[in-house]
């Protein structure tokens, strides 16, 4: 497997909320770096994490299903995922898939940090 | 080995960037993303012509289902069997998907779009469950490149979720794989799935990877298989898909056929 183009830096807003940086490829390649991105971010007083998809360039169906597993872990410590900064074609991705469903899309940092939706 | 054939083109992680091409941000920024291709376009509810040999019935007017909407456990199932060296991981998905009915086990059937399998694509499926009875739904190409495609189910089917079929080359040769990611879709699968059903899949996909490997001429067709479960909880929630169960209707549509044959003859 090639090595995943990828960097995923993360930034925390207070105890409880943090944001991913995502900027390349998500493709199952890259599990591990979403993983150690997700312990970065992800101490056990963060109940809010927030990915920023406004550096993808690319994305296959190995992607979506990682995002899946991240999701579940994230449910069973009780935190809540977010995403902003997709794109059209990425949004429709994640309605097309119903990933939208549990996880929800703003339109920007300040939103999805907020929780308002839209 | 028959009919292998391939583009030979870059696959998708091979594909230079609008950086690399000499593009400034603001024109890279106006290109489509060079996965848009791949994925189908968005739908609400399949649509679905009706098509020789299958009944074709528990597809039109569904809606898509995948890992976060369905009710079982998750489970990751990873099938994988070594192609060898003669065949590359574009020619091996490219007779994957021209051949893609063949290689299902027999009493199954799979009946895609005349495109064959490309992104957007509804192929409706008779699987085999015992008894005679046939059980009928469907499933969407949600995804398809050069060296991988994804099937994804509609509401009724036993699972949600998805099922990538790719290739890839290393060291010794490309291999390829079948990786299933799904819950079962309402309690009566999920109840099905624990006792046996589980095992009748392993079955159905390491017989699928044999027939793919038999014909890309592999030497040992030994299937490896690695099943995780993601998710060990149930989502409750979800327990009302049993509305749509395509086995449930199959019974009764089953059951029903001869009366429905005799009010159609009659008029």
């Amino acid at each position: 497997m090639n090595a995943p183009a990828i960097t995923m830096d993360v930034r925390r807003f207070g105890e409880t909320t943090a944001v991913v940086d995502i900027k390349g490829e998500v493709t199952a390649a890259c599990e591990p770096v979403l993983m150690s991105a997700y312990e970065a971010a992800g101490g056990s007083a963060t109940n809010r994490l927030v990915l920023n998809f406004a550096g993808l360039e690319y994305m296959n169906s190995g992607g979506i299903g990682m995002l899946v597993t991240l999701l579940v872990r994230a449910n069973r410590q009780h935190q809540q995922l977010a995403a902003y900064g997709l794109s059209e074609h990425y949004r429709e991705i994640f309605e097309l898939t119903r990933l939208d469903e549990a996880i929800t899309i703003y339109d920007s940092e300040e939103s999805a940090l907020n929780g308002v939706v839209r | 080995m028959t009919e292998l054939s391939g583009t030979g083109t870059a696959g998708p992680d091979k594909v230079a960037s609008a950086e690399q091409i000499g593009l400034g941000a603001r024109e890279a920024a106006s290109l489509p993303p060079r996965d848009a291709a791949s994925w189908a376009k968005k739908v609400d509810r399949l649509q679905v012509d009706p098509r020789a040999g299958v009944r074709g019935t528990n597809v039109a007017g569904r809606r898509l289902t995948g890992p976060v909407q369905g009710f079982g456990k998750m489970w990751q199932k990873t099938y994988r069997l070594a192609a060898g060296t003669e065949v590359s991981p574009e020619q091996a998905i490219t007779a994957w998907k021209a051949h893609f009915p063949e290689f299902w086990p027999k009493g199954n059937r799979f009946a895609g779009a005349l495109t064959g399998i490309s992104p957007g694509d509804v192929a409706l499926l008779d699987l085999a469950i015992g008894g005679g009875v046939k059980l009928s739904t469907g499933v969407f190409v949600l995804y398809a490149d050069e060296e991988s495609f994804t099937l994804m189910t509609p509401q009724g089917h036993m699972f949600a979720g998805w099922i990538t079929f790719s290739a890839e080359g290393g060291p010794g040769g490309t291999v390829v794989q079948a990786q299933v990611l799904m819950r079962a879709n309402d309690p009566l699968y999920e109840l099905g799935m624990t006792f046996g059903g589980h095992r009748k899949e392993d079955v159905f996909w390491a017989e699928t990877l044999t027939a793919v490997g038999r014909y890309l001429g592999a030497g040992d067709l030994t299937v490896t298989t690695r099943i995780v479960c993601v998710d060990s909880s149930r989502q409750w929630r979800h327990a009302g898909n049993v509305w749509h169960n395509s086995m449930v209707r199959s019974v009764l549509q089953t059951l029903a056929a001869p009366v429905t044959a005799l009010r159609r003859r009659r008029g």
